[in-house]
């Protein structure tokens, strides 16, 4: 294909000196923007560079202080999603939208605007999902749906709408490499159709394949245009944090104990549309990193309720955790034991949206470092400890009063990352570590994990970005419907090997034929 | 054009403020009820306010209505603040009240105030395991407990109406539905002896600061906390729900139970058909009014008590109904939650919108 986003044609959207500030933050500073027909436009930026401020202005959630906006040469007011969507703007969001107690194709329907008879959606949305390569059942309720899933019908909504301007909160977090393919396939049919694409991602490869033009935003400000294919990913990378990158750093350690078992956990799906474990089986040995991949939706939420203890096993010996069986301990039990966890939703899960991040740092950590005394809490240790964490692992944040729900997402993360990595492991879980996280925090949080393993301890991690874990892991494996793959050293695999095994053929290289 | 911006952080100044400023909105909407009523507002407002509190008789009135509201609050704030609606404190307050009755009518006890703590027990204990239905109910099957709590006020309403109707009916009462009056030395004494306001009073302003730091200092208290604000967030730190559910609904049912138990042995001295004029509603109003802090109930509390006066006031001295109070309940609350959307955000005069929408007017977006 052409990489020709003819730039001689008018733009379509332009925005004009476009400022925002929030109470104590400029999040957009005379920004400047020209997206032309069949372009696809990068937005780069690390979080909190006001990306997301800038798109919400443009999809008509905010209205900017200062500054206007052009459409296809004419001077608009967007005032609102639904007059973005009338003008040709579609949007996926990075926090999605979706009402969980309604279908997929009663969500759709809610932005459809005009009234289309339910079933001929439902038809619709299947031909659609099946073209793009999206699978999604239209009559599936949203709750029970995990985040991946959860986007493709985002970004199904938006197509049916036949957007000029499809605007894209970093997509391909929770797509495998295949899933990546095809949507990259469906992105660049949709610009060679002439429509226009912003893409936000931190992804600097994808970037660098996919995208047409970048715009480089620091600080609420464009602090660089670039032609993405013309630039190493280390000089975007440079030019988005103005700063040279910090690389992990590996040291090898020796496995030893195995710390974490599982052995023939076998689970019925609670919830209908849940996913059945079957005969899963799996160590992790101190000091050394286990990653599982996979599709979101594959069985992951369920795996990971059965290790947090959630979701607990009436066979005690199905999950030994330090040698102790621990099937049928709840949560505080297993983390007594030295099993520290880093769920999938920071807010909510993570961390308490509306507390204080003092109180955060409580939440999981009662029974620790004398932070209690008789049951009354020590607020001098905690606030300390709050602190400690803050320091440690760089979080930028208002105060020790800031509420969780203020601070960004990388910096949420690397609070609650560091303060289940200074109670002290013996067994760590993390879930999606880095999702949505800006590099710069990425990078933290890959290298605390790292150093967690260089001290002996046995991690898992359980993500869906297959280069993250082929970075950091020392064996990896697949979930796909509720089983898992053999597992393999990374250095004896391959993302393409992966990929196929995220489809559910679990076949091993040697036997299947390499061309398929 | 009005925008209404949510704010980066809740409010402090705002939580503090809206409650005066739904209370004075309660004044503004009273003033002109009285108005349309033919009623000079200003003397009805008089008598609504400042009337009832202008003697020492009327003051330990004051005082004696606030306390089973403040100790009903108590209960229902520690539980609100878990996620956990306990809407039946009215009920728990009469089985408390049932069950202290019991105990000072037909408990045979030398000393009076082994007596009366043992009513004041019986009556903590009778809340408690009533708010232990819907708990069970909720823990075991996932009923809602705000339906179960509340229906079960109904229930404790007839339970009590089948007591003083029947068994504990007193002999030489005339038939009336009511008990024998309780010995004088099972009656909680009184702080002064020109007013009726007694020993309850200080004992639910204790109470009140012992469930201040219970919020705010305790392990359990903060785990309560993220039950109520985050209950993924509890699950996955391993603070068992169950246990904040029965711990809210124990609470509140022994505080409410103790309401009871202190009004008839305070003011009422008998059981009888009405012990509450819905004090167990009302704590509901408090506890929001009082930002859900355990301090903060004590001055909503205040504010409820001078409403059940003044409303009797103008109910007798100017012949009004007696809904009035109800009334100036509901607008107290009407207008706290209107008032508390600006915790959350802010107003804000957008003048450039008005500009911008001015000269963008005419120009349709182009299809």
């Amino acid at each position: 294909m052409s990489d020709g986003a003819a730039r001689s044609a008018p733009p379509r959207l332009e925005l004009i000196g476009i400022c925002k500030s929030y109470p104590g933050v400029i999040a957009n500073e005379a920004i400047d923007l020209s997206v032309y027909p069949g372009e696809i436009h990068a937005i780069l930026g690390e979080n909190g560079a006001g990306k997301s401020t800038l798109m919400k202005i443009i999809y008509g959630v905010s209205s900017p202080d200062a500054g206007f906006m052009r459409w296809n040469n004419r001077q608009v007011e967007v005032t609102s999603p639904a007059a973005a969507r009338k003008l040709g703007i579609g949007m996926v969001f990075q926090h999605f939208t979706l009402f969980e107690t309604l279908t997929v194709a009663e969500n759709i329907l809610l932005v459809m605007g005009k009234s289309i008879p339910l079933s001929k959606l439902v038809q619709d949305i299947s031909r659609v999902s099946e073209e793009y390569g999206l699978p999604v059942d239209p009559n599936r309720l949203v709750h029970s749906m995990s985040m991946g899933e959860r986007q493709r019908v985002e970004i199904i909504r938006c197509l049916l709408q036949k957007p000029e301007l499809l605007i894209m909160d970093e997509p391909t977090s929770v797509l495998t490499p295949g899933a990546v393919r095809t949507l990259f396939q469906t992105l660049r049919r949709l610009a060679c159709e002439g429509c226009s694409i912003l893409y936000i991602s931190h992804k600097l490869d994808e970037i660098r394949e996919l995208c047409h033009h970048a715009t480089v935003l620091r600080n609420g400000r464009v602090v660089g245009q670039a032609v993405p294919a013309e630039q190493s990913s280390d000089s975007l990378a440079r030019l988005m944090i103005g700063e040279n990158l910090s690389t992990c750093q590996f040291r090898t350690s020796i496995a030893g104990e195995k710390m974490l078992k599982v052995r023939n956990l076998n689970l019925a799906a609670i919830d209908p549309f849940g996913t059945a474990l079957e005969n899963i089986h799996f160590f992790v040995r101190s000091g050394e990193i286990l990653g599982i991949s996979g599709i979101s939706g594959n069985g992951q939420k369920e795996l990971l309720a059965v290790l947090s203890g959630e979701t607990r096993i009436a066979k005690p010996k199905v999950i030994h955790i330090d040698g102790c069986p621990a099937g049928k301990m709840g949560p505080a039990e297993r983390r007594r034991l030295g099993l520290s966890f880093v769920p999938e939703e920071r807010l909510g899960r993570g961390a308490v949206p509306d507390m204080s991040l003092e109180l955060n740092a409580l939440l999981t950590t009662t029974h620790k470092h004398g932070l209690q005394r008789h049951g009354w809490i020590r607020f001098s240790a905690v606030r300390q400890f709050a602190l400690q964490i803050i320091e440690q692992f760089g979080v930028k944040s208002y105060g020790l009063n800031a509420s969780a729900a203020s601070l960004s997402g990388g910096n949420l993360q690397k609070f609650i990352v560091g303060r289940e990595i200074l109670l002290a492991p013996r067994v760590m879980i993390a879930a999606q570590p880095t999702w949505g996280v800006d590099i710069g925090a990425a990078t933290v949080i890959r290298q605390a994990l790292l150093d967690l393993k260089s001290e002996g301890v046995a991690v898992l991690v359980i993500s869906e970005e297959l280069d993250e874990l082929m970075t950091i892991c020392d064996r990896i494996t697949v979930i796909a419907n509720g089983k898992l793959s053999p597992i393999l050293p990374v250095s004896e695999t391959s993302t393409e090997h992966l990929g196929r095994w995220m489809g559910g053929d679990f076949t091993t290289n040697a036997e299947s034929n390499p061309h398929v | 054009m009005f925008r209404l911006d949510p704010r980066q952080m809740p409010s402090t100044m705002m939580k503090l403020v809206s409650p005066l400023i739904a209370a004075m909105l309660m004044l503004g909407t009273g003033f002109l009820l009285f108005m349309l009523l033919g009623k000079d507002p200003v003397q009805a407002l008089y008598l609504f306010f400042i009337d009832p509190l202008s003697n020492r008789y009327g003051i330990g009135e004051w005082l004696l209505k606030a306390t089973p509201l403040t100790l009903c609050a108590i209960g229902l704030v520690i539980g609100f603040r878990a996620g956990v609606w306990n809407i039946g404190a009215e009920g728990q307050l009469i089985i408390g009240a049932l069950a202290a009755g019991g105990v000072a009518l037909f408990l045979p006890v030398a000393p009076g105030f082994l007596h009366i703590m043992l009513a004041l027990a019986a009556g903590m204990l009778g809340g408690l395991l009533w708010a232990a239905i819907p708990a069970f109910l909720r823990t075991r099957f996932h009923t809602n407990e705000i339906l179960v709590s509340l229906m079960l006020v109904y229930v404790a309403g007839l339970l009590l109406l089948y007591f003083v109707n029947g068994p504990w009916k007193d002999p030489d009462g005339f038939n009336f539905p009511q008990s024998a009056m309780f010995e004088p030395d099972v009656m909680l004494p009184l702080l002064t002896d020109d007013m009726r306001v007694n020993l309850a009073f200080p004992a639910a302003i204790l109470l009140a600061f012992i469930a201040w730091i219970f919020c705010y200092r305790t392990i359990a208290g903060y785990r309560m906390q993220v039950n109520g604000m985050a209950p993924g967030a509890a699950g996955c730190a391993g603070f068992e729900q169950k246990i904040t559910i029965w711990l809210a609904l124990m609470i509140s049912g022994a505080s409410a139970g103790l309401a009871g138990a202190a009004e008839v042995l305070g003011p009422i001295g008998q059981l009888q058909p009405n012990i509450s004029p819905g004090y167990g509603f009302a704590a509901i109003i408090v506890a929001f009014v009082g930002r859900l802090h355990p301090l903060g109930v004590i001055l909503a509390s205040l504010l409820l008590s001078l409403l059940y006066l003044g409303g009797e006031n103008v109910q007798i001295q100017l012949s009004l109904p007696s809904a009035i109070t109800s009334l100036f309940q509901g607008l107290l609350l009407f207008y706290l939650l209107a008032a508390d959307l600006f915790v959350h955000y802010r107003l804000r005069f957008d003048l450039a919108a008005v500009q911008r929408h001015k000269t963008s007017t005419p120009e349709k977006p182009g299809l």
